[in-house]
């Protein structure tokens, strides 16, 4: 199959991220998608270290480092003083991970969507503060071993559903997205960015160091998150208009887990729970889209 | 025009004479006038600006830096426990290098709950790299606003002025309120040295390791020093323009007094008073009135008051542990000079308490009745509990 993503690149080789990293390859889509013309808030992240140290920077767009938990406010900051300057061509984009989006940084987000900025809020997630070394955020998912939720400890809590709660505030849009679909991360970015007011993205985006798989697992992994329901593709317009993107093959849950470190831990029993988990999600999304199991 | 207005209007008024482009803010415990005099402003297009009502005090200082980082000219105003949310952004700002000026009404910190003016708020904030100038009345507010931009552009750096809750900032007096035009022959409009832009695309605020990190913070360092001495060229510009002035300290009968009180904020109107009244009978009393607090003006401050026989500082503040600030750093500031006059520390005032003339007179007649300080700290009329 062609991909249907154009050739120019908006990112230097040379940036510092892991072998495999996820959030990487995120960030080179969404440049392709998005063009020069914008400019990145980076609240801390493992972006922060991606980017380049002083005075290097891998990317060929204007970026602001900002604090942790300020990325929908410097945004918004940012935007009024394009507006002041009557700069209407400019897409403002924040950069963050699921820390600085779910967890530090959600006041600030919750801030801007309700005033509906014009931006756009890209949260790429891999499940953990993976910068800082590797501790559970409110994204890590049931069942998995962090630095912080360690041995018998590991996390017994459900992942928080951040679109659900951005589609709460009626967000004219929200997406997911993942690396393993580029197309359809790059036609929900495009798409963003024709539309005016707040829109927010999800891009599932796999952690070979956090996660405790090889490098090169990182898109087969992002992949079997989709096609496991894990990770569902799909938009909400309006915070009403839920359209499911792709209709996975619906693999077991446990092929997607056994073939990570941070979940070896997990008995027989254990997946037998997560997949009705996941289950359950999966019909209520179906239902919000008023599509059918199939 | 003269009008009379009250000091969170006179900040206001000097906000919108200076052209602000974005002005962002939140209501926390609570805000002032300030920001409902700018909302209404913007609402009736006297002043073309966009208001951000923002969901806390931290992000109004985080929009205000993507604000500035994108090149216009940002302000907020704050208070007490919302200037305590914003600590690792005003550190944020000066780290940044970027010139956004804050109105910072002086307000006691809970608990308990406490709305009344004390200087702590502020002066816990005195390492975070802003500039910090303290007024007096509502006309030095309204000149000092307009004088903060252009200090603050010219090095670079964050500028809070900073006023009493109540005693200043609800007080109506009257404040000559000047012409657009005349306010735009002293503040031109604002060109940053650097902004965001996608045409010359820049990082700001990567990741710097300790081969540089150091001269960064050398280089603001730097800036504040300038600051201290550029203060002074604003001011004769600006004394040439309203005819007014105000200096880094203001010194009154010190030349030849025995005791000078070192005053701040709304305390010096009625030390001035006081002292008048003094000289009146007699008594070898002087005043100093500290306005510029960060960058310190150790050599004037050192200058005015060397050749006194005792200095009392009046503190409506406290470092618990340590004692009031201004007076520690009015005794860094003599420490070095041979023969130096001992300082008395008076702590009144704290939570809104009124510091009356009677209080003023007292602390000066402790202050020349005891042979050295009976304390590092004397505390204003406490009561028994």
């Amino acid at each position: 199959m062609e991909l249907m993503v154009h050739d120019q690149e908006y990112m230097s080789s040379g940036h510092v991220g892991c072998p495999g990293c996820g959030a990487a390859i995120a960030m080179r889509f969404l440049l392709k998608a998005l063009g020069d013309k914008i400019i990145i808030i980076l609240p801390a992240c493992c972006w922060s270290v991606i980017a380049g140290p002083y005075p290097q920077s891998t990317l060929h767009v204007p970026v602001i480092h900002s604090a942790f938990e300020t990325g929908g406010a410097v945004a918004s900051g940012v935007k009024a003083a394009l507006d002041m300057k009557g700069d209407k061509e400019t897409t403002v984009v924040t950069w963050a991970g699921d820390g600085g989006t779910f967890d530090i940084g959600f006041q600030a987000l919750s801030g801007a969507v309700e005033r509906n900025e014009d931006f756009i809020y890209v949260c790429y997630d891999n499940e953990a503060y993976m910068n800082t070394g590797i501790q559970r955020s409110s994204s890590t998912p049931y069942g998995a071993w962090t630095t912080t939720t360690p041995g018998d400890e590991w996390k017994r809590l459900r992942k928080k559903n951040i679109v659900e709660a951005l589609v709460a505030h009626r967000i004219p849009y929200a997406a997911t997205a993942n690396i393993a679909f580029p197309e359809d991360l790059v036609r929900k970015a495009k798409k963003a960015q024709s539309i005016t007011g707040s829109k927010f993205l999800h891009i599932y985006a796999s952690c070979p160091t956090g996660w405790r798989i090889a490098s090169e697992l990182s898109i087969k992994i992002a992949r079997m998150a989709v096609q496991t329901n894990i990770f569902p593709l799909y938009e909400v317009e309006d915070g009403v208009k839920y359209t499911i993107n792709y209709r996975p093959k619906e693999y077991p849950v446990s092929e997607y887990f056994k073939l990570q470190g941070r979940f070896q831990h997990l008995t027989e029993e254990d997946l037998e729970h997560i997949q009705k988990m996941v289950d359950e999600d999966w019909a209520l999304l179906l239902r919000k889209a008023g599509e059918h199991p199939s | 025009m003269k009008r009379v207005v009250e000091g969170s209007q006179a900040v206001a008024e000097a906000v919108r004479l200076a052209r602000v482009g974005v002005i962002s803010a939140y209501p926390i415990t609570p805000q002032t006038h300030i920001v409902e005099f700018l909302s209404e402003y913007c609402a009736n297009g006297s002043l073309k600006a966009r208001f951000m009502r923002v969901e806390s005090e931290h992000s109004a200082l985080a929009a205000l830096i993507g604000t500035a980082s994108t090149g216009v000219r940002a302000f907020t105003a704050t208070s007490g426990q919302g200037l305590a949310l914003m600590h690792e952004l005003l550190h944020w700002t000066s780290g940044a290098r970027l010139p956004i000026v804050m109105a910072e009404v002086n307000r006691a910190l809970a608990p308990g709950w406490n709305i009344w003016v004390d200087q702590t708020d502020s002066l816990a904030q005195r390492d975070t790299g802003w500039i910090q100038l303290y007024c007096e009345n509502g006309q030095e507010v309204l000149d000092t606003v307009l004088q903060a931009y252009r200090l603050g552009e010219l090095v670079n750096l964050p500028v809070m002025v900073v006023l009493d809750a109540f005693f200043l900032s609800h007080t109506y007096e009257p404040v000559d309120v000047p012409e657009q035009e005349t306010v735009d022959s002293f503040l031109p409009p604002y060109e940053p040295k650097f902004q965001l832009d996608p045409k010359d695309p820049c990082a700001f605020g990567s990741l710097v390791t300790p081969n540089i990190y150091m001269e960064m913070r050398h280089s603001i360092a730097q800036a504040m020093d300038d600051a201290l001495r550029c203060f002074p060229y604003i001011e004769d510009e600006f004394e040439k323009i309203f005819d007014r002035r105000y200096g880094t300290v203001e010194a009154l009968y010190c030349d030849d007094a025995d005791i000078i009180l070192v005053t701040t904020g709304t305390i010096t109107s009625t030390s001035r008073q006081v002292v008048n009244e003094l000289r009146a009978e007699g008594e070898k009393v002087g005043l100093m009135k500290l306005k510029l607090f960060r960058p310190f003006p150790v050599h004037h401050v050192r200058s005015v008051l060397i050749s006194a026989k005792k200095i009392a500082v009046i503190d409506r503040n406290f470092s618990f542990g340590a004692g009031g600030i201004f007076a520690q750093e009015i005794r860094a500031a003599l420490c070095n000079e041979p023969g130096h006059p001992p300082v008395y520390g008076y702590i009144a005032g704290i939570g809104g308490r009124d510091v009356t003339t009677d209080v003023i007179g007292e602390i000066y007649r402790r202050t020349k009745n005891s042979e050295a300080p009976e304390a590092e700290s004397i505390w204003m009329g406490l009561q028994e509990v």
